[in-house]
């Protein structure tokens, strides 16, 4: 049976606003997420992959940023909800889990009341079913003595508590969706496992879709069903993660690929990808975003308005460049 | 909580130490003393030089201070004031009373005026409210206080004639009654007012900043990925936070107050203990500036004192436990 569609981004653009131009740093994103699910965007740091989920839910800042497309969620379209409209699926429907833990809880209020807010405005309980259901979650999440963790504050806890507490509140309300934005980049490796393992654990028992962003391919591997692979701003390659690592295609995906250390590279240079992310401002509008860091390859085999094609049966990648794609040091065919 | 306000509360007694030897050295180091006034061409030298032994002058400094310093801890003895011929704490007691009030409506008038404001041109940075802020902010910081204290007293006590333009209180009403408030209150709304204007730039500009600094953290975001209705984010998360500096800034603010009250009060003629620092300064009364050094110096360290307490209550990370 195929899987329930919960979430569709249609055309998506978020542009921001420099001295009164816009600058699109999401152009025209597609995908869909279904429950159960996990759905990986992977890029570098200005890729735009935060953005997308922040405009999922209305998290930009709406005197900067343009949203246009479509994000449809229960069949309505939410891309240009106000902000009260947002905030009645915000925390209820959708839940976000940050990157750094220590900053995205506020430093000045217990636990138990970080976890507790979003139950006073989305569930009816009453004040001693929320405790119940804080110390439930606190549970949950796997941490040992949530009765006294509720009476602590921020600092009081560690790194993995912290990211623990934080997955807390995003499941509180039992979401649909559960945007994870980097959610292991401020953990060491080993706190890393064990939040991803319960990321899925949990996800499993409320039957939600995930989102999970990341640079770190390492995870994809681990977590993800589906992924996309991000860069200036548009999905260069999508496919299953499994066909994705057996078979990557796009130049980009294959340089990432080729840039993780393998323990048989032993003193052999690092892969780098040469040159730099464009900045938003600096973005080439025509061609092929990638060309100008792969600069070898002869401009014929770009295409002069790349899109997203679906190469093999979910397997979809952006222009032609991948066809004859070799690295610097292969030499050319 | 309880032991970081006691660890404080002791951290204050070396304090007032160092700031009673301060203040003695300083009031040393003026030049003359009490009798250089009286000195006439036909005054026999002796009788100055008798004096001056009496009173203990022509004893070593550090016996002097350790004199001045154990009459003040025993007795509570600061000292007769060679001008008004009375005991120093008598003196400084009826003023002190007066500055005391002042500076509470000074205070509850500041916090009035500069917390709403901050709050509305933090939350509406850009805006054309918090344009008229800033620009508020920038011409109340550039008038001294005692150009702007002058203005007013000519406008409003002088022209309009709305408020007295010297004094505490009207003659002839009996303490207690309402009428004696109200008089009391009617004195000390000007002064208060121009030092309010005043004091509030910097709690204006700072609780401005904070909020909009605030506004992009992290845990805002979270409160707002929550779910949290856009005006509890600002009431439960943002405005807290913001608090701090502006608890941190508290104990500046009543050392601001009582600095400026030597200039409010002189120039409201408004009998409190700046106007008596000033007289006293321009007399020589030692004993009097020594002591009012000194309590200007214990109203600034329990400031600060309170600055802190009001810091451990807000922020637990500063607790010890």
């Amino acid at each position: 049976m195929e899987a329930e569609k919960i979430l569709e981004v249609k055309d998506l653009h978020v542009a921001f606003r420099f001295q009164d131009k816009y600058y699109d740093a999401v152009d025209g994103v597609d995908f869909t997420l279904k429950r159960n699910e996990i759905f990986a965007i992977v890029g570098e740091s200005g890729c735009g992959k935060s953005t997308i989920v922040n405009s999922i839910v209305g998290l930009h800042d709406k005197n900067f940023t343009r949203v246009s497309g479509e994000i449809i969620y229960d069949n309505a379209n939410i891309a240009n909800y106000s902000e009260e409209e947002f905030n009645k699926i915000r925390g209820r429907h959708i839940g976000f889990i940050f990157q750094d833990p220590l900053a995205s809880l506020n430093p000045l209020h217990k636990i138990g009341k970080q976890i507790e807010e979003p139950l006073i405005y989305h569930t009816d309980l009453d004040k001693n079913q929320r405790e119940e259901r804080v110390l439930e979650l606190l549970n949950q999440v796997g941490i040992n003595n949530p009765k006294r963790v509720v009476n602590q504050f921020p600092h009081e806890l560690s790194g993995g508590m912290r990211q623990r507490v934080l997955i807390a509140i995003a499941l509180s309300c039992k979401p649909n969706i559960i945007i994870a934005d980097e959610p292991t980049t401020a953990l060491d490796v080993t706190i890393q496992a064990q939040i991803l393992d319960l990321l899925t654990d949990l996800q499993k028992e409320i039957d939600a879709g995930i989102i999970l962003i990341t640079h770190d391919l390492g995870v994809v591997a681990q977590m993800a069903d589906r992924v996309a692979v991000m860069y200036a701003g548009q999905f260069v390659e999508v496919a299953n993660a499994e066909e994705l690592f057996d078979n990557p295609l796009h130049p980009y995906t294959r340089s990432l690929l080729q840039s993780i250390p393998q323990s048989d590279s032993l003193g052999k240079d690092l892969h780098v990808i040469r040159g730099m992310v464009p900045s938003l401002r600096n973005l080439p509008r025509k061609g092929c975003r990638f060309a100008p860091r792969i600069q070898w390859i002869p401009e014929s085999e770009h295409e002069e308005n790349p899109e997203l094609r679906e190469v093999s049966k979910g397997h979809f990648v952006r222009c032609t460049c991948w066809k004859n794609f070799h690295f610097e040091d292969e030499g050319g065919n | 909580m309880w032991k970081t306000i006691l660890r404080r509360v002791l951290l204050m007694i070396p304090q007032l130490f160092i700031l009673s030897i301060i203040v003695f050295a300083l009031g040393k180091a003026m030049p003359g003393d009490p009798f250089t006034g009286l000195i006439t061409p036909d005054m026999d030298p002796a009788v100055i030089e008798r004096l001056r032994e009496e009173a203990g002058l022509n004893d070593p400094i550090p016996v002097q201070y350790k004199n001045w310093i154990v009459r003040i801890l025993r007795d509570g003895d600061f000292g007769r004031s060679y001008t008004y011929k009375m005991p120093v704490t008598k003196l400084i007691g009826k003023r002190a009373a007066n500055t005391l009030w002042l500076s509470l409506l000074t205070v509850i008038l500041t916090y009035l005026i500069a917390i709403p404001l901050g709050i509305y041109a933090g939350r509406y940075n850009g805006s054309k409210f918090d344009k008229a802020v800033m620009v508020y902010n920038f011409i109340s910081y550039a008038i001294p206080r005692f150009i702007l204290g002058l203005l007013l007293l000519l406008f409003f006590g002088y022209r309009l004639k709305w408020v007295p333009t010297t004094g505490s209180v009207d003659l002839g009403l009996e303490p207690g009654t309402l009428d004696y408030f109200l008089s009391r209150l009617h004195h000390m709304i000007l002064p208060a007012i121009t030092s309010a204007i005043l004091g509030t730039i910097g709690i204006v500009q700072y609780l401005r900043n904070e909020i909009i600094d605030a506004k992009t953290q992290d845990y805002v975001k979270t409160a707002r990925s929550k779910g949290v209705p856009t005006n509890k984010v600002y009431t439960h998360h943002i405005f807290r936070n913001s608090l701090l500096p502006i608890a941190a800034f508290f104990g500046f603010t009543i050392t601001g107050l009582l600095g400026g009250s030597v200039f409010i009060e002189t120039i409201f003629t408004y009998p409190g203990m700046g106007e008596l620092f000033v007289s006293a300064i321009s007399s020589r009364d030692y004993s009097v500036i020594n002591s009012l050094v000194l309590l200007f110096g214990f109203l600034t360290l329990l400031g600060s004192l309170l600055s802190d307490i009001i810091m451990t209550i807000v922020d637990p990370r500063i607790r010890i436990e």
